[in-house]
């Protein structure tokens, strides 16, 4: 599904990534930890295509294809989607406006009967209809924010989501909810609602994913297959996603530069 | 030329609509020529201006406005008039047009929403050339519990210069809406109307959308005296340039005490050759008044656009949907064809941008 070969990163003229290579399977969640600072949203950021992140070496692959050089919404539209940390308030725009806009594959186009019905379905399945009708994250709590963010990727139904530290800024009982949210998402686990037909969680099963956890709190509700550790720009550690997290509890970060070696 | 007849196009950017279908009353003037002045429902009154007043409704005549002999040869103008309690279901539509080349056209309008009634208005100002001149005086008044709703669509040819003029007064418990939306100003347009909010309880609210495209100049205002008791105003103006000169201003007096009114400038700079120049004055001359202003000038966020592409949006798209959200024509029931054209316009400036 997404293949990245020795990245090399450049934020505002410095070099941030310093030659990152990973590759996530079809159907399979990839989880990315690291000490603050170390990377993690630079990768995210430039595999989706965000202005500012230079790739100065290496290539994106998705599907096979070259997507290094391609415009973001183009890459969007190719199945990537992205759950931002901290999205912008997006003044003047509703997030119902913005969600028929994730249903119609990023065209601005009259909705249909159809298009209606599935965005009341998706603000029902992932908690959002009390805010539907605002701004696009005005005045959200950190957890609303988030789950926003997950209905609009369900929406826009892709087949690679970029997560980028889901649960931070969320209370524990709301985690377990994001979880549950996610893997729905996913097509993983048990059913916040149980709403969702079997044959729409098989297609989702198919999804990939790449999700940043700084405290690692998620892997406690996700289902995940690999996990890396992110330091300084490279990554240093890569296994089981859970053995990982359990070292990095007991010794700290530093304990993983040592593992690779 | 053209005449105001074979411009149905060019009357639907206005608002105006040649087949009436959600319309209670028609007036068309074409240079000093009434062109057409029809009503379709009761409780409306639409007379040229002239007829009305031979029609004894002389009073209105300079009763907003202090006479200025400057402006005293009108030939015409629209005489519009909700009769007391009238609550006419469709707008009235007006249109002023201007269809010979260097042909200057001279109006005065009076608009009077009579006790308890509500009336809404809706103006198109357009021409068939590009140079001419308009000079027009408004004298609006609003009654006791009447609202009066008006919208103001201007749309000129590159050439013609306009000199407005318009006062209104707001009796008690009265209720005046401006919505106006520029993107044609032609060659200048300077525009201040005030009004006076008059009797206990009054209210204004206008809300201004101006876009200046490269060479284009706008000055424009809206002043509200707050003289009554508890009286309330509210004035927004949201401005994009795409290469012109804005300069938008608001001005509220408080009077007497216990009054409240905002008044709100927002600025879009799209390219860096336009200007936006926001004046907000408040003045109060009574203690315990409740007055603010707001004003912000800047260029769209980065960040914003590209969270909607990565939605899927392409940079054009979720430029003009910032843009559009930011000039709020939603609420405002902009036609469609001026709606097609205002995205144009923004899309175009997206091009030069890159
Ligand atoms: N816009 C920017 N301008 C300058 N430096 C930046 C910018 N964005 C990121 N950086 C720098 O790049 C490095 C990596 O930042 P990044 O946000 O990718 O880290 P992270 O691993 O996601 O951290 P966190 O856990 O705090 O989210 C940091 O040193 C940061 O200061
Ligand atoms: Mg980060």
């Amino acid at each position: 599904m997404l293949k990245v070969e020795n990245l090399k990163v450049e934020v505002e003229g410095k070099e941030i990534l310093h030659g990152v290579s990973l590759e996530v399977p079809d159907g399979e969640v990839h989880v990315l930890m690291g000490p603050n600072g170390s990377g993690k949203s630079t990768l995210l950021m430039a595999i989706m295509g965000f202005s500012g992140y230079r790739v100065t070496e290496g290539r994106i692959l998705f599907n096979g294809e070259d997507i290094t050089d391609l415009p973001l919404h183009e890459r969007a539209r190719r199945g990537l989607g992205i759950a931002f940390q901290r999205p912008p308030v997006v003044k003047g725009i509703k997030t119902r406006h913005l969600l028929g806009i994730c249903l119609n594959k990023g065209e601005i186009k009259p909705l249909t009967k159809d298009t209606k019905e599935k965005i009341e379905a998706l603000a029902e399945e992932m908690n959002c209809k009390p805010f539907l009708d605002r701004e696009v994250n005005a005045g959200l709590s950190g957890g609303e924010v988030k789950r926003s963010e997950l209905m609009q990727l369900l929406a826009q139904d892709p087949k690679m989501v970029l997560l980028d530290e889901p649960e931070s800024g969320v209370d524990l009982e709301n985690i377990a909810l994001l979880g549950k949210a996610i893997n729905s998402l996913l097509g993983r686990g048990l059913e916040p609602n149980g709403i969702t037909p079997l044959k729409e969680k098989k297609e989702r099963r198919k999804r990939s994913a790449l999700v940043i956890t700084h405290t690692g709190h998620i892997l406690n509700y996700l289902f995940s297959d690999r996990g890396y550790v992110m330091m300084k720009g490279r990554i240093v550690c890569q296994g089981n996603p859970r053995e990982i997290l359990r070292t990095v509890e007991k010794y700290g970060y530093q304990e993983c530069v040592k593992c690779l070696r | 030329m053209s005449s105001v007849t074979d411009q149905k196009d060019k009357l639907l950017m206005v608002g105006i609509d040649t087949e009436e279908k959600e319309r209670s009353a028609t007036f068309i003037q074409e240079e000093d020529r009434v062109v057409s002045c029809g009503v379709k429902q009761e409780g409306v009154e639409l007379l040229p201006v002239k007829k009305a007043l031979e029609k004894g409704y002389g009073e209105y005549l300079w009763g907003a406005l202090e006479k200025d002999p400057q402006y005293e040869g009108f030939s015409n103008g629209y005489f519009i008039r909700s009769e007391p309690g009238a609550k006419p279901v469709f707008p009235v539509q007006a249109c002023l047009y201007i269809a010979k080349e260097g042909s200057v056209q001279h109006v005065h309008n009076i608009v009077v929403a009579d006790e308890n009634s509500e009336l809404h208005v809706i103006t198109g100002c357009t021409s068939g050339t590009k140079r001419g001149t308009h000079i027009g005086v408004s004298e609006f008044y609003v009654k006791k519990g009447a609202l009066l709703h008006f919208t103001m669509i201007h749309a000129w040819g590159d050439e013609i210069e306009t000199y407005p003029k318009t006062a209104v007064v707001v009796e008690e418990g009265g209720t005046f809406i401006s919505d106006y939306i520029c993107m044609h100003p032609g060659k200048a347009i300077k525009m201040y109307p005030t009004v006076y909010l008059k009797g206990a309880g009054a209210t204004a609210r206008f809300q201004s959308v101006l876009v200046a495209v490269p060479g284009a100049s706008m000055d424009i205002g809206s002043r509200v005296y707050l003289s009554g008791e508890n009286t309330r105003a509210e004035i927004i103006s949201r401005a994009v340039s795409v290469g012109g000169e804005i300069i938008a201003r608001g001005h509220l007096i408080g009077e007497v005490p216990g009054v409240k009114a905002h008044l709100e400038c927002r600025g879009l700079l799209l390219d860096p050759k336009g200007r936006i120049h926001a004046i907000p004055e408040l003045e109060g001359k009574a203690i315990d008044l409740e007055m603010t202003h707001e004003a912000a000038v800047g260029k769209i966020d980065r960040e914003e656009v590209e969270y909607l592409m990565a939605r899927g949006m392409t940079e054009d798209d979720a430029v003009s949907s910032i843009v559009r959200g930011f000039l709020n024509v939603e609420i405002m029931g902009l036609p469609e064809p001026l709606k097609r054209e205002l995205d144009e316009i923004i899309s175009k400036s997206n091009e030069d941008a890159l």
